[in-house]
């Protein structure tokens, strides 16, 4: 059972989280436990992504200084010119690449440096999840200022009470 | 500058609610003119889109100039192209009319309000116009935080309906974004076009993984377009809002989200995987079905206006989930011919209640005591979208419902042949009570009464800020309707480029 | 057949439309605003009259105006039928029109300019019925004038009215939207043609005879308007309109409306041989002649005068069904001319019950013995229409009935012939004891005095003229006659 579930324990683990999310969503009477409800169901989301982005064995995507200048990087350990002068460097190729619409053409400027896609984990998900936390929080933030105008306007955060000041207001 | 004309679209209008935004507050004069200039560069640009389109097939607009896969871009084919001129002309309809109310409703925040209304139009631009999945969400959430605070603004109970809409709106758009998550992992693609190349490339119709980001999707965007029975968050949301957030929010919100659904049916899965590969074409009309019914049904027992029209919108959704879903060439014309005529006929009936609204000040079915007599222009306005929800000819609603009867008997599915005529005959029953209110008045008098006191019926007609749009709608339905030879021309060209025919049995 | 192309059938169609403009504009002045219904009126009449050679040499005129669906256009087209229809609907215009200033005036109504403005658009749909080319537009018109009697039916704004109002637009909005409409939708599907009426159908060889059967029955209760029981409510209902609608209502706009389509349908969609060769004449005809009966019978009982002359129409239409149904060339004949006949002989008799009420105020049979003292011109045309709708010699109905007789005798419909025989009888039983009592009373049962009140001079003009052309049409019944049987000749012996 375990073995069978083991491979792709990062769904579930998701998945569970996401049902507590949306458990609290649903069944919480207070508008706050609700909003935090809907953060854990967004975050069970992010989760997901960035889960998927993992490779065996890989590492975040980022190239160190010493990868693209393996001679001269022990030279200038601390030399801050030369750290610049690379920062300098890999921003010209970027902006070549961006030239050449993303021709990939790190190997043509650094023929000795190999970049295989399986060392990185896939930056993508990470980029996405990046704009989803801010569309989280912009809704948490949404959320938040509507319940504190309830709470404005019915003095309570709590749904049955509010419901039944609109039945009583009603009658 | 015609070359940017796709990106001018969406800017004009987001640069406008920045400037409104940071101007607004000290000027609060310059709000309505900006507004109207950026939503009518808006129309100027997506029509120039549209003529561009007709004329030279789909454009493919690189933003910031990367080339997709990796770069966003904005697909404009013919369908889109259509429904960009309805978005940005029904804002800008709304912005006229949002003249007077703004002031009276939110006098204290026009500039905020403004902001968020150009941005909500941006936002559901950019949701036509979008060929990247990912953005696709982002836009989405971009138009619903606009509207949660757009609905907020209005008075107490349109509060509650706002949170309840950011909880259901922030499932929906999630179930949206965890499709899409696992499209992703499947053809390691974002781009619209390019992941329904994978999926075949990679023959991947058979995948369970698909089939999960599929239900997702679909899931998400239904809720987000309030389809039976995930409809719950809609008829208070347009209900208790400002009168101008609800003309906005309910012509546009539901039919966009169509239009996604839409999209995400032809153009990412294809006709073939959607139709052929899963069949499940059967329940989901049948789904529309119950919507439909359920969606009038409820309506007839409203006696707010405003309400009872929304639960209309929730039969219309119905409509047009349905009319795609019968897999067949007709229906799936009527439902994006729908989708156009039902915008300007949502707008024609919400820009009439807020009239009713804001000259009486009462919001149920009474308030129309006698308006023939007092408001007889707005009455007539009224009528064209009246007429046109219940189908009567040559009005631009008459001929959506031929074309989805058309397509319910081509396909031999007589039940939602049945629910389209009983909604129309509920439509007329709808209709025509408001007609027998606003013509005899809401107590008639008992005998025959020639002499009718002409004292309090004096004529005063609505400004004209809120006159001509809501005369303007009316029009446009006759014009869409009697030119709905070239309208759903266009839908055929769209529908046989997108390869319908293998999806269809 | 030979075809001309013309835009007057358009014109025809759209004159008294654009009548609505002077009318709202000169609605301060009442009688510049009648003078412009009456100009649009007679220009509406010389237009298809001047259209009538053309028709009766054999050749009909056509103009396309808009494709508006793929391969389906709004498209005018007048033939024999059409033709017919159009002349008796445009001549009773004026003659209306004429009756209703006695009538508005004389009781002083309220909101006239909408009334006159409502009756010329409801004058332009009809006419657009009788032009149309195709199903299409036959819908298109028939909806719009639906909606433009509404206001007509409703005019005194009070409780009975809408409720009148309501079981009117119940009936032929439901009817219309969940008959027609979908059949319409399904013929244009099954023949993918443009649903052209052609003078021997275009169903033959498109669908089956079950399916034959069913779009036979939506069509014919689809177009609610021809009074068909069950869907014949709405008739009486509409009673609650002032008299000069009623008039209209019963004599032309609505009713007749109802029944052209039906013919419409019968010979252009069907075709006569087709319902021969399917046998389907003799479905419709069972429920005409029960609806014939059954409303004859409930005319009997009724002592409200207009309420019985809707029952009446309720009958009269339904022989017009009858006739097509019987599907020989007498009875086709008779039933288009009975649409001319009929028109001229209820007018008059509607004038007649309006000019009562404006005169005398009343409204109920019981209190009417004895009239024919005070108000003798109205009561003498009331007879003459009376004797035309129940069809003897000396009124225009007997003509059409005689031909009707015939079209049951040789088609051998004997079941027929009793039908049209006892309804006839029945006819002769509710209308001529009105008259009778009004003239032929014992002095001290009279409850009028012998004093000449007659009602509006506009009115009684108006019912003088339907009365004459009733006779009239006895002794020349042309162009009517000529029109008819021209048209039957078309739909027979097209192959």
């Amino acid at each position: 059972m375990l073995e069978s579930l083991s491979p792709s324990f990062n769904y579930w683990i998701y998945v569970i989280i996401m049902m507590i999310g949306l458990y609290a969503m649903i069944s919480k009477n207070n508008f706050v436990k609700k909003l935090i409800g809907m953060s854990i169901f967004q975050t069970a989301i992010i989760l997901f992504y960035v889960s998927i982005s993992v490779k065996e064995g890989s590492t975040i995507p980022i190239l160190y200084h010493d990868q693209i200048h393996p001679e001269h990087g022990e030279h200038h350990e601390d030399g801050q010119g030369d750290h610049h002068q690379a920062l300098d460097t890999l921003a010209k190729e970027h902006h070549d690449s961006h030239a050449d619409h993303g021709d990939a053409a790190a190997g043509s400027h650094y023929p000795d440096l190999v970049i295989k896609p399986d060392d990185f984990s896939n930056p993508l998900p990470h980029v996405l999840m990046l704009t989803a936390i801010v569309v989280g929080v912009s809704t948490l933030g949404v959320g938040l200022a509507i319940t504190q105008k309830l709470y404005g306007e019915f003095g309570s955060i709590e749904e049955s009470e509010i419901l039944d000041t609109i039945k009583s207001s009603n009658d | 500058m015609i070359d940017q004309a796709p990106a001018l679209i969406l800017l004009i209008p987001f640069l406008a609610s920045i400037i409104v935004a940071l101007v607004g507050f000290r000027f609060r004069a310059v709000c309505y003119p900006l507004v109207l200039l950026g939503m009518a560069g808006s129309v100027w640009a997506s029509i120039v889109t549209l003529l561009s389109v007709l004329e030279g097939g789909v454009i493919r607009y690189h933003l910031g100039g990367w080339e997709p896969p990796f770069g966003i871009e904005l697909r404009i084919d013919g369908l889109n192209a259509l429904v960009v001129v309805v978005v940005s002309s029904v804002s800008l309809l709304a912005a006229i009319y949002s003249k007077r109310t703004v002031l009276a409703e939110n006098g204290d925040k026009v500039s905020q309000f403004y902001s968020l209304f150009l941005l909500l139009a941006t936002g559901l631009l950019g949701m036509v116009l979008t060929g990247d999945a990912f953005n696709l969400y982002v836009l989405i959430e971009i138009a619903a935080l606009t509207s949660y605070a757009l609905i907020a603004m209005g008075p107490k109970r349109a509060t509650l309906a706002a949170y309840k809409y950011v909880i259901m709106g922030t499932i929906g758009a999630s179930f949206y974004l965890l499709g899409v998550g696992y499209l992703y992992i499947k053809t390691g693609s974002l781009n619209m076009v390019d992941i329904q190349e994978q999926l075949v490339a990679r023959d991947l119709a058979g995948s369970p993984a698909i089939m999960v980001s599929f239900i997702l999707i679909t899931v998400g965007v239904w809720i987000k377009m309030a389809f039976f029975p995930l409809h719950a968050w809609l008829p208070n949301a347009y209900c208790f809002s400002p009168t101008t957030s609800s003309c906005i929010l309910a012509p546009l919100v539901t039919k966009v989200m169509v239009y996604v659904m839409v999209r995400m049916m032809l153009t990412v899965y294809g006709a073939e995987y959607t139709f052929a590969h899963l069949e499940w074409s059967r329940i989901i009309v049948w789904m529309a079905v119950l919507a439909i019914l359920a969606g009038s049904i409820s309506a007839l027992g409203q006696t707010n206006l405003r309400k009872m029209l929304s639960f209309l919108i929730i039969a219309e959704v119905g409509y047009m989930v349905g009319g795609v879903w019968l897999a067949e060439e007709m229906g799936m014309v009527g439902s994006i011919y729908h989708i156009i005529s039902d915008a300007f006929m949502t707008l024609c009936v919400f820009l009439f209640a807020g009239i009713i609204i804001s000259k009486t000040g009462k919001t149920d079915l009474n308030a129309l005591d006698g308006m023939f007599k007092k408001m007889p222009l707005t009455m007539v306005g009224f009528l064209a979208g009246a007429f046109s929800l219940i189908g009567i000819p040559p009005t631009a609603g008459f001929f959506s419902k031929w074309y989805l009867i058309q397509g319910g008997i081509n396909s031999g599915r007589w039940e939602y042949v049945v629910a389209l005529l009983i909604s129309s005959l509920i439509n007329a029953v709808l209709f025509f009570r408001i007609i027998e209110i606003a013509y005899f008045g809401v107590k008639p008098a008992e005998g025959h009464d020639h002499h009718h006191s002409d004292g309090h019926d004096k004529i005063s007609e609505a400004p004209l800020s809120q006159l001509i749009p809501l005369l303007g709608t009316g029009v446009l339905l006759l014009v869409i309707g009697l030119y709905n030879k070239d309208i759903v021309a266009v839908i055929s060209d769209f529908l046989s480029s997108s390869n319908l025919g293998s999806g269809i049995r | 057949m030979t075809t001309i192309e013309s835009f007057t059938p358009v014109w025809a169609c759209i004159v008294s439309l654009l009548a609505v403009i002077p009318i709202v504009f000169l609605g301060k002045s009442p009688n510049l605003r009648e003078g412009s219904t009456f100009v649009a009126g007679f220009i509406k009449l010389a237009l298809v009259v001047s259209m009538l050679p053309t028709i009766l040499s054999g050749t009909t005129i056509e103009y396309t105006l808009w494709e508006i669906v793929p391969n389906l256009k709004i498209a005018f087209r007048v033939d024999g039928l059409g033709m017919l229809f159009g002349l008796v609907a445009s001549s009773l215009w004026i003659l209306t029109s004429l009756y209703s200033i006695g009538y508005m005036r004389g009781l002083k109504e309220h909101s006239q300019t909408r009334f006159y403005a409502f009756f010329a658009v409801s004058l332009s749909a009809t006419i657009g019925v009788a032009f149309s080319a195709n199903l299409f537009t036959l819908y298109l018109f028939y909806e719009m004038l639906s909606l433009a009697t509404y206001p007509l039916v409703t005019h005194h704004q009070d409780k009975e009215a809408r409720t009148g109002g309501r079981t009117y637009l119940t009936y032929l909005l439901s009817t219309s939207i969940g008959f027609v409409l979908p059949a319409l939708i399904y013929v244009f599907i099954k023949t993918g043609s443009s649903l052209d009426f052609s003078s021997n159908g275009f169903l033959e060889g498109h669908i089956g005879s079950s399916e034959a059967v069913i779009l036979l029955l939506l069509l014919t209760f689809g177009f609610a308007k021809c009074g068909l029981m069950p869907f014949h409510s709405w008739l009486p209902g509409a009673m609650v309109a002032p008299t000069p609608v009623s008039a209209l209502l019963h004599a032309v706009a609505v009713v007749k409306v109802g029944v052209f389509c039906i013919l419409r349908v019968d010979t252009g969609v069907f075709g006569i041989e087709y319902l021969i060769t399917e046998n389907l004449g003799a479905i419709i005809s069972w429920i005409a002649a029960f609806t014939i009966v059954v409303s004859s019978l409930i005319a009997l009982t009724q002592d409200n005068l207009k309420r019985r002359l809707a029952f009446s129409t309720v009958g009269q239409l339904s022989y017009i069904i009858l006739g097509v149904s019987l599907l020989t060339p007498q009875g086709l004949t008779g039933s288009m001319m009975h649409i001319s006949m009929h028109a001229f002989g209820k007018i008059t008799l509607f004038f007649c019950a309006g000019a009562i009420f404006q005169a005398t105020g009343k409204k109920y049979i019981s209190e009417m013995v004895g009239l024919g003292n005070r108000m003798p011109i109205t009561m003498i045309a009331f007879f003459i229409g009376s004797i035309s709708v129940i069809g003897l010699p000396l009124g225009g109905g007997f003509w059409s009935k005689f031909y009707l007789l015939w079209g049951t005798v040789s088609g051998g419909h004997f079941a027929m012939l009793i039908v049209l025989l006892i309804s006839s009888f029945l006819n002769a039983a509710y209308f001529f004891p009105i008259a009778f009592k009004a003239f032929f009373c014992k002095p001290e049962e009279s409850l009028f005095e012998k004093k000449f009140q007659e009602a509006h001079p506009c009115s009684v003009i108006a019912l003088s003229v339907t009365a004459i052309a009733s006779i009239a049409l006895f002794i020349y019944p042309e162009p009517f006659f000529s029109l008819a049987e021209m048209a039957a000749s078309v739909y027979l012996n097209s192959n």
